[in-house]
C-alpha cells in the first residue's frame, strides 16, 4: 500500500509519519503518532467524538485526510495538560461531573476550548452552538454547557 | 454541583442520616483519565501487526444461503484469512444458556439461513480495514429469498413463515405455554361488576442504545497458550463464558480485560464482537480487532426491542379499577438473546405498582424478521410502564377523575398483596405522586396529600383471591390455528382463595466450575419466604392441587407462577414442583425478623443498611 | 492520492475514476465505509477556490470556501442562516460551497438556497451552467466545479429555514429558501426551493406563481401553500416518510413567508 510523509506539529512537537495515501487523520493520531485522546464513534462526522484542533479551529479527526494537515498545527486533548495540573476546562468538567463515561470527552472538550480560545465570555446559547456537533449519550448535556460556562469564568487561572 | 433535592421528611423513621458519602458530592474515581483523554477504552490498546477482521452481511430480512464465493476476496491485497461457519467449533448458542435458560437457536456466523438483515455470513481478516471492507465487497453470495414477518401479532398466525427454526411456532416457550400466564382473581367477573371498561393498545418501536463507543473487542495471542481479550462488553464473564463455548475452549485459556466501556445502556451485552475477535485471533495468530462502524452498531447492534400492549380495565365510577388484563408481545427480532427474560420479568412487573384485585396477564416473546433485541435501560419494564401509565389517564379522563388522585386511590400500599403473590413492601408510589404534583402545581386533595404508602392497607387489599384458571395457548396451539386470539382466556377452573404460586428451585449450572458456593457468598439458595405478619404459617408453600383434578390430570400447571425468576420457567413441563428444604436444615438458622421487613434491615447493633448477603 | 496546485493542470488531473477533495466531509466518509469505491482522491489547492469576491452586482463563492467562511462574512449575511444550517461547527470548518452543490439527499441545505438564488455554476475551463440545470444533471457530470455566482439577494427578501427532529444540529427533514421580490407588502417575483423533498434540491414553480401578484398575509399565500409540493418528489427516509414531508412542507413554508423580517 502506498505510503505517504507528513509533517505537522502534535500538541506543539513536530511529528514527522508515513501514512497511507487514504488514511484519515484520526487513525494517524491513534495508532501512528500513538495519541488515543481523540476516539472513533462513526467515521462519518455524526459524533464529534474525534473532534481535534487544526490550526486552532475545530476539526473531526475522522473526515480529515491525513495528508491535508502537512505543515499544520494539530492539537488534542491528550495535550492540553502539560503537566500534573489540569486546565481550567478540565478541572470545570471534573468536578462538574460532566463526564460519564467519558468517551465523548475528548471531542467535547476541543469543541469547548475552540469557543473559549475565540470567545472567553460566550453565552450559554454560544456554548450549546459549539458543541453541537459532539453527541454525548450518558450524562447529558446540560452538566457538560454548565461545566464550559464554569470554566469561562476563570480562563485567566488556566 | 447539582440539582438533587434530598426529601428528608419521607420515611425519615427508616433512614439513619449519619452517612459520610451519601448525599455529598463526589469525584468520579475515572473522571481525570476522562478529561485527560487518558482513559484506556478496549481500542486504546495499540498491538503492533494488528489484524482487522470484518464481516459479510446479509442484505434481506430473511433467506437462504444458496452459496458464498470468496475465491476473488481471497486472492485481493492484505487478506489473511476468510473465516467460515465452519470455522467456528460450537456454532450455535443462545446466550441465557449460561444461565440454562432457553435453548440454542443463534450461529455467530450463519451457515444455511439467515433470518434478520446484517446476519453475518462470513467474515475477513486483512492487514488494514479498507482492505477488510473491499474484501468483504468482493464476496458473491448466492441468496434465496424467503418471505419475512416483521409483525409480532402476524409472526403468531399460523401461516406465518418459521423465523427461527429452534422455536417453529415463532414464539419462546414458556412451557407447557408459549406465553407468560399471571392470573389473580378473575378479572372477567371484575369487567362485569365494572361501571367503565376501558381499553387500549400501546406500541414502542426498537430503540437503538447508540453508545457513542461502538461494540467490538481485540484479541491476541498470550503466552503459554492464552488469549487476552480487550472489551467494551458490559458483561465481561458473560461475553467470557459464551467465547470459551463457540469456541468450544476452556475459559482458562481466556484473559478478558474490560470494565472501561464508552457507554453501554445495555446495548453491550450480547457478546458478538469476542468470540469473533478471539476466533481471528486463534485463526491467525495475530492480534485481531473486530469492531463494528457506525452503520453496523445501527443497523445490527441489538436494540430495545419493539413491544405491543393491549390494557383493558375494569373501573369502578369511583376511580377504583377491579380488573385489568394484559396482552402483551415483546419483538425479540430473530433470536432469542435476552428476550425470554424481557417476557417474564416485565410480567413479575404487573400490574404496574396497583392493587388491582383481578389481574390476568399473557405475554408473549416474539421471534420476527428484525434485528435481535437485547437490553436497554429498564429492560423488559419500560415499555409497559409507559403503557400503563398512559391507562392510567386514559382511565381517569373516562371516569372524570383527576390523574393523580386516581393514582393516590389505587397505588399499592405497604402489606398489599401484588398479582404474583408477594407481599408489596417499601412502597412509595403515594409520596412520589404527591411530591411530583408539588413540583408540577397540580392541585392534590387534602385528603390524597394526607395518604401515606405505609398506611391504607386492608385485609381485601392483602388478600389472594380465588382465581380463575385455563390452561389455553399450550406450545404449539397457535401454530396449528387452534388459538385464534392471543388474549387471556375466560377461566375455566378455580383455584382457591389463598392460595400461593409454587416455589422455585435454583437451575443447575451449565459447568460445574461456575456452582456458586453457598457458604462462600454468604446466601442461600431457597425459596423467598412471606415474611408478613399476616401470611398464616399453615399456608402451604407450594400450590396444592387444584379441586377439579379430573381435568387436571398430571400436574397442578395452572398454579400461577412468580414470574420475576427466568430459570424456574425454563423447568420442563412434566417436572412436580419440588420445595428446597433439603439445602435448609443444615445450614445454621438465619436471622428472621420478628417484623416485615422494611427499607433497611433492624437487627440490634447492626447497621439497617447490610444487603442481607455480605461476603466473609 | 494526487495534488494539483493550480486549476490550468486540472484537466489533466481529473480522470473518470478520481474523486475531487474537497472539506472531505462527503468524501471521506466514502473512504472509511466503501474503500473500494475510491481509487484516486484529487486534492486541488489552488488558492481561487477559496475566494470570496463580492462585487455590486454579482458575488462569486470558489468551490472551496467553506461554510464557516460563509457565515462569517458580514457581506453575505443574508446567507448565513444556511451555510449555519449545515453540520455544527467542525463540519463548518471544513465543508465546502461547492461539495455542498452535489450532496446526496438529506445533505444539501446550502445548495437549495443557492438554488433559490438563481445562482449559476462555473467549471473548469470556463463553461457556466444555471444552478438548476446543474443539479438535474450532476450525478452524470464530470470535471471541476470552481464557483458558483449569484445577484445579491435585496434586502430582507432572502429567507432560509431548516427544519430538523434536533436543534441546533440536525439532520434536515426538509429546508426551503425563498427569494423574493417585493414591491410594497406585494411579491412580483418568487423563487422556492425546496431541499431534501427529493433526490436534489428542487424548485417549487407552482408555489412561485401562485406567489407573484399576491401580499405576504394568510389569504395572499393560501393558493402557494396548497401547491407547495406540485413537482417535489419527497423521499421516505429514516428521518420522515415521503407522506410527512408532503403534509408538512405548506405548514413550514408558510411560517418562512410569514416572518416578519
Amino acid at each position: 500500500m502506498a505510503q505517504t510523509p507528513v509533517r505537522f506539529t502534535l500538541n506543539g512537537r513536530e511529528t514527522g509519519l508515513f501514512v497511507e495515501e487514504a488514511a484519515n487523520l484520526l487513525d494517524v493520531l491513534r495508532r501512528g503518532a500513538g495519541d488515543i485522546s481523540p476516539k472513533y464513534g462513526c467515521g462519518q462526522g455524526t459524533c464529534g467524538a474525534c473532534t481535534v484542533l487544526i490550526d486552532g479551529a475545530p476539526h473531526l479527526g475522522c473526515l480529515t485526510l491525513a495528508a491535508t494537515v502537512e505543515g499544520r498545527e494539530v492539537r488534542t486533548t491528550g495535550g492540553m495538560a502539560d503537566g500534573p495540573g489540569l486546565t481550567a476546562l478540565q478541572t470545570a468538567f471534573m468536578e462538574g461531573f460532566a463526564a460519564q463515561c467519558g468517551f465523548c470527552t475528548p471531542g467535547m472538550l476541543m469543541a469547548a476550548k475552540a469557543l473559549l480560545d475565540r470567545n472567553p465570555q460566550p453565552t450559554r446559547d454560544e456554548v450549546i452552538e459549539a458543541i453541537s456537533g459532539n453527541l454525548c449519550r450518558c450524562t447529558g448535556y446540560e452538566p457538560i454547557v454548565d461545566a464550559i460556562l464554569a470554566a469561562s469564568g476563570q480562563r485567566g487561572a488556566a | 454541583m447539582s440539582s438533587i433535592e434530598f426529601r428528608k421528611d419521607l420515611f425519615a423513621d427508616e433512614r439513619d442520616d449519619n452517612l459520610n458519602e451519601i448525599g455529598k458530592p463526589k469525584l468520579r474515581q475515572d473522571i481525570e483519565g476522562h478529561v485527560r483523554g487518558r482513559t484506556a477504552y478496549y481500542d486504546d490498546h495499540l498491538f503492533d501487526g494488528l489484524l482487522h477482521m470484518r464481516c459479510v452481511r446479509s442484505p434481506h430480512h430473511h433467506a437462504r444461503v444458496r452459496s458464498i464465493d470468496s475465491a476473488g476476496a481471497e486472492r485481493m491485497a492484505g487478506v489473511r484469512r476468510v473465516v467460515r461457519a465452519s470455522d467456528v467449533p460450537h456454532n450455535i448458542n443462545t446466550l441465557l444458556s449460561l444461565i440454562g435458560f432457553g435453548r440454542d437457536d443463534e450461529q455467530l456466523i450463519a451457515d444455511r439461513k439467515v433470518a434478520y438483515k446484517g446476519e453475518p455470513v462470513l467474515a475477513i481478516i486483512a492487514e488494514t480495514e479498507a482492505q477488510a471492507r473491499a474484501a468483504c465487497a468482493a464476496v458473491r453470495v448466492d441468496w434465496e429469498v424467503l418471505p419475512h414477518v416483521l409483525d409480532v401479532e402476524e409472526a403468531l398466525t399460523p401461516g406465518a413463515p418459521v423465523v427461527n427454526e429452534e422455536y417453529p411456532n415463532n414464539c419462546f416457550d414458556y412451557a407447557p405455554y408459549d406465553h407468560v400466564k399471571l392470573r389473580f382473581g378473575d378479572v372477567e367477573a371484575g369487567f362485569a361488576q365494572a361501571d367503565r371498561i376501558v381499553e387500549a393498545t400501546y406500541e414502542m418501536s426498537p430503540i437503538e442504545q447508540a453508545p457513542i463507543e461502538t461494540c467490538g473487542a481485540i484479541a491476541a495471542p498470550e503466552t503459554s497458550g492464552r488469549y487476552v481479550c480487550h472489551t467494551g462488553t458490559q458483561a465481561l464473564f458473560f461475553s467470557l463464558g459464551t467465547t470459551a463455548k463457540l469456541l468450544d475452549m476452556p475459559s482458562s485459556k481466556l484473559h478478558f480485560i474490560g470494565g472501561t466501556v464508552g457507554g453501554g445502556f445495555g446495548g453491550k451485552v450480547d457478546s458478538l464482537t469476542e468470540p469473533m475477535a478471539v476466533l481471528g485471533a486463534v485463526l491467525t495468530g495475530k492480534p485481531v480487532k473486530f469492531q463494528w462502524d457506525r452503520e453496523e452498531e445501527m443497523q445490527v447492534g441489538a436494540p430495545r426491542g419493539a413491544e405491543r400492549w393491549i390494557i383493558k380495565d375494569g373501573v369502578m365510577a369511583d376511580g377504583r379499577i377491579v380488573a385489568r388484563q394484559f396482552t402483551g408481545f415483546f419483538d425479540a427480532g430473530a433470536y432469542t438473546r435476552l428476550s425470554s427474560y424481557a417476557g417474564t420479568k416485565g410480567t413479575g412487573h404487573l400490574p404496574g405498582p396497583y392493587s388491582i384485585p383481578n389481574v390476568a396477564s399473557n405475554v408473549f416473546c416474539v421471534y420476527t424478521n428484525r434485528t435481535p433485541a437485547t437490553a436497554m435501560r429498564g429492560f423488559g419494564i419500560t415499555g409497559v410502564d409507559f403503557a400503563i401509565e398512559c391507562h392510567m389517564d386514559r382511565v381517569a379522563e373516562a371516569v372524570g377523575a383527576d390523574p393523580i388522585h386516581l393514582r393516590i386511590l389505587n397505588a399499592y400500599r405497604d402489606g398489599d398483596m401484588k398479582a404474583h403473590r408477594r407481599r408489596a413492601k417499601n412502597c412509595a408510589l403515594v409520596e412520589c405522586c404527591q411530591v411530583a404534583a408539588g413540583k408540577a402545581g397540580w392541585r392534590v386533595s387534602p385528603e390524597d396529600m394526607a395518604a401515606s404508602s405505609k398506611t391504607g392497607t386492608t385485609a381485601d387489599r392483602q388478600a389472594i383471591p380465588e382465581t380463575a384458571l385455563d390452561e389455553d395457548g399450550r406450545i404449539g396451539d397457535r401454530k396449528a390455528g387452534r388459538m385464534p386470539s392471543a388474549r387471556p382466556a375466560k377461566g375455566t377452573k378455580r383455584l382457591p382463595a389463598g392460595t400461593h404460586g409454587r416455589d422455585h428451585k435454583a437451575v443447575p449450572v451449565q459447568r460445574p466450575d461456575m456452582q456458586q458456593l453457598a457458604e462462600r457468598v454468604g446466601h442461600r439458595v431457597a425459596p423467598e419466604r412471606d415474611a408478613a405478619p399476616a401470611a398464616s404459617p399453615t399456608v402451604p408453600a407450594r400450590a396444592p392441587d387444584t379441586p377439579t383434578p379430573a381435568t387436571a390430570p398430571s400436574r397442578p400447571t395452572a398454579a400461577p407462577p412468580a414470574t420475576s425468576s427466568p430459570p424456574a420457567e425454563a423447568r420442563p413441563a412434566a417436572a412436580p414442583p419440588q420445595p428446597m428444604p433439603q439445602l435448609q436444615p443444615a445450614q445454621p438458622k438465619p436471622y428472621e425478623p420478628d417484623t416485615p421487613f422494611r427499607q433497611g434491615v433492624r437487627r440490634p447493633g447492626v447497621s439497617r443498611f447490610l444487603s442481607g448477603s455480605r461476603r466473609r | 492520492m494526487t495534488t494539483v496546485r493550480t486549476l490550468a493542470t486540472v484537466a489533466e488531473a481529473v480522470s473518470e475514476r478520481g474523486h475531487v477533495l474537497g472539506g472531505g466531509t462527503l468524501l471521506m466518509r466514502e473512504v472509511n465505509y466503501r474503500p473500494e469505491t475510491v481509487t484516486e482522491i484529487l486534492r486541488i489547492t489552488d488558492a481561487s477556490l477559496k475566494e470570496i469576491r463580492i462585487e455590486m452586482s454579482r458575488i462569486t463563492l470558489g468551490a472551496g470556501v467553506t461554510m464557516a467562511a460563509v457565515a462569517a462574512r458580514a457581506e453575505l449575511a443574508a446567507l448565513a442562516p444556511s451555510a449555519r444550517s449545515v453540520g455544527g461547527p467542525a463540519i463548518r470548518n471544513m465543508a465546502t460551497v461547492g461539495g455542498n452543490l452535489f450532496a446526496p439527499h438529506p445533505y444539501g441545505d446550502f445548495a437549495a438556497a443557492l438554488l433559490a438564488l438563481d445562482a449559476r455554476v462555473h467549471w473548469a475551463g470556463g463553461r457556466e451552467e444555471e444552478i438548476e440545470s446543474f443539479l438535474a444533471g450532476r450525478d452524470r457530470a464530470s470535471g471541476l466545479v470552481t464557483a458558483v455566482s449569484f445577484v445579491p439577494p435585496a434586502r430582507g427578501g432572502f429567507r432560509f429555514r431548516k427544519v430538523s427532529r434536533t436543534k441546533p444540529k440536525g439532520v434536515s427533514l426538509m429546508s426551503i429558501a425563498a427569494n423574493l421580490t417585493l414591491s410594497g407588502s406585494r411579491v412580483e417575483r418568487a423563487r422556492i426551493a425546496f431541499g431534501a423533498m427529493g433526490p436534489t434540491p428542487l424548485r417549487a414553480k407552482a408555489a412561485e406563481t401562485a406567489l407573484e401578484g399576491k401580499t405576504l398575509d394568510e389569504a395572499g399565500i393560501a393558493r402557494a401553500l396548497t401547491v407547495a409540493t406540485d413537482g417535489l418528489a419527497p423521499p421516505d427516509d429514516a428521518l420522515a416518510s415521503s407522506w410527512y414531508r408532503d403534509r408538512v412542507a405548506p405548514v413550514h413554508l408558510s411560517r418562512l413567508l410569514l416572518e416578519r423580517s
